[in-house]
């Protein structure tokens, strides 16, 4: 006997509207469909209506967690399009305020892993330290989560002594938080007992299903665009590629875990070594018509821009590739033949977030309020049928 | 005696239901930011409800785009009456930069009526608690 369970839009499990439709057999998913759309806002045909520099205000709203690699990842294509280099210092605090970003994601993202698994205090003691970064963003950029700090040739605001003593006071502090949350996560019974074989992704599934970030870290596939092909100061910066064995949600906390301690060693080495200088070029208002690829490393995984330009001081085409998207089919297969009682913790494992994913085009039938998403051949397959369909049309002459 | 305990009680536990109507999430994030120890609303009895049958405050975050208009209209009628809606972030209020966008319908009040708005892109933990207070203030009065 088959139920089909709908979970969403709005629902306890999730933050954001995404609704998923689970077919079960008793308490096991046999499969699982996603619903998107809710959260489609059109933003991709709204960049092409601003100017550069409005857009990087745009696409910092894509997302309220990774504001920052979305605008970074923006910004480093527009540079390449206009042929400009940001100076050392800007960059430093650009990818400065990247890993603090990363930071911050994944100490939300492991309280949110404990509240899933019924380790609430996990997620206040979490969400409590992560208010130590916010604050240092704070500092740094003027505001807690679109710091609006990265321009096209560099960075708006300048770091000063005082500000980096903090910072590396409080990296001190988080520091220490994060072993406690190392060895809470990997050696307290029930929290693992929860976590581990749950939500498994084989190696070869990983690849073939071209999931991305930690999701395929964990599957143990040493995937990272800041090691694979570095872009800005990524080359110069030691750091490692931290995986794991487990391919379970385990594994994606473990390598979140690993991740944060790298960051800390990343933001150290980029506070120590600050060259001096300006921190932003001036940008010209136009780009050259060009095209460009832009990937960038996400908390969640690559994050890739495609941008389009004509010579006018606005975007031809603006192409957002989330990282969450990346993850979704991934997600489908980990979900299959798991319980249902596991679907928000799977679910959160990806760290999902919906509004950066929601690109796709829905197509709603106005009369029954039927929808579908449809993708490019079956449209173009509908508009052949419509054109055969209309036979005299077709026979028309032109009427001049 | 009846009306005093429910009036009571209504300003001593307004639960809450988060609603994402199309939002960034950065609001989203910044109101559970507020249930957390360095913000804490718990300590006004306000507490974060999964359904809308158990909420009295709905906080709404987001621009309403067209796919959730109907959803956003369905949560309203779920909730018991008195029910108030804020309004969290510059979306939620009028579309902040998705105004104009072809799927964006603008404000939440464009779609269900609204008691207290709160600005900011997105709105401080702090900002949240005081729109709660003064929804609180209101009820009051």
């Amino acid at each position: 006997m088959k139920f089909q369970i709908p979970i969403g839009p709005q629902h306890p499990a999730l933050k954001e509207p995404i609704s998923l439709r689970m077919t079960v057999e008793g308490e096991i998913i046999r499969d699982a469909d996603l619903r998107l759309g809710y959260n489609h806002r059109g933003l991709e045909k709204l960049a092409e209506q601003k100017t550069w520099i409005q857009n990087i205000y745009l696409t910092e709203r894509i997302c309220g967690i990774c504001s920052h690699s979305h605008t970074t990842c923006y910004v480093q294509g527009v540079e390449k399009l206009m042929e400009i280099e940001p100076p050392k210092r800007g960059q430093y605090i650009r990818y400065l305020v990247s890993e603090l970003e990363r930071i911050h994601s994944h100490l939300l993202w492991l309280g949110v892993a404990g509240h899933e698994a019924g380790f609430d205090s996990f997620f206040m003691y979490t969400w409590r330290d992560r208010e130590i970064v916010m604050d240092i963003l704070e500092i740094i950029s003027g505001n807690r989560v679109h710091y609006g700090i990265n321009t096209i040739g560099g960075v708006r605001r300048d770091l000063d002594e005082q500000q980096v003593k903090h910072i590396l006071d409080s990296l001190a502090i988080l520091r220490q938080r994060s072993e406690y949350y190392q060895h809470l996560g990997t050696n307290e019974p029930s929290f693992v007992a929860r976590l581990a074989g749950v939500g498994y992704l084989s190696r070869e599934d990983a690849i073939a299903l071209c999931a991305v970030g930690p999701t395929v870290r964990a599957s143990g596939v040493p995937m990272d665009v800041r090691k694979d092909d570095p872009y800005g100061i990524y080359d110069e910066v030691p750091f490692e590629v931290c995986t794991a064995e487990t391919c379970d949600v385990l594994g994606r906390t473990v390598v979140r875990i690993k991740e944060l301690f790298q960051c800390y060693n990343i933001i150290e080495y980029l506070l120590k070594n600050l060259p001096t200088g300006p921190v932003a070029v001036r940008a010209p208002r136009r780009a050259k018509p060009n095209e460009v690829v832009s990937r960038y490393e996400a908390p969640r995984g690559e994050n890739i821009h495609y941008i389009k330009s004509n010579g006018t001081d606005k975007p031809e085409r603006l192409k957002v590739r989330a990282p969450t998207l990346g993850n979704y089919a991934a997600t489908i297969k980990m979900l299959k033949n798991g319980f249902i009682a596991d679907v928000p913790l799977i679910f959160a494992a990806i760290d999902p977030c919906i509004c950066c994913a929601e690109r796709a085009v829905a197509l709603v039938d106005a009369r029954s309020g039927q929808e579908k998403i449809i993708s490019m051949n079956a449209l173009k397959q509908l508009s052949r049928q419509v054109a055969a369909g209309n036979a005299r049309k077709r026979e028309a002459e032109w009427p001049l | 005696m009846l009306t005093k305990l429910t009036h009571w009680s209504r300003l001593k536990s307004p639960w809450i239901l988060h609603l994402n109507t199309g939002a960034c999430n950065a609001c989203d994030i910044e109101v559970v930011a507020a249930l957390t120890p360095r913000f804490d609303v718990e300590r006004f009895g306000i507490l974060l409800k999964a359904t809308p049958r158990h909420a009295d405050v709905i906080v709404c975050t987001g621009p309403a785009t067209r796919q959730m208009k109907d959803r956003l209209i369905r949560i309203y009628e779920q909730t018991p009456d008195p029910k108030f809606v804020i309004a969290v972030g510059a979306c939620a209020m009028s579309g902040c930069v998705y105004r104009g966008a072809y799927n964006v319908i603008g404000g939440i009040d464009q779609v269900i009526p609204v008691d207290v708005y709160v600005p900011g892109c997105p709105v401080r933990p702090d900002a949240v608690i005081d729109g709660v207070v003064k929804l609180l203030n209101k009820l009051k009065g």
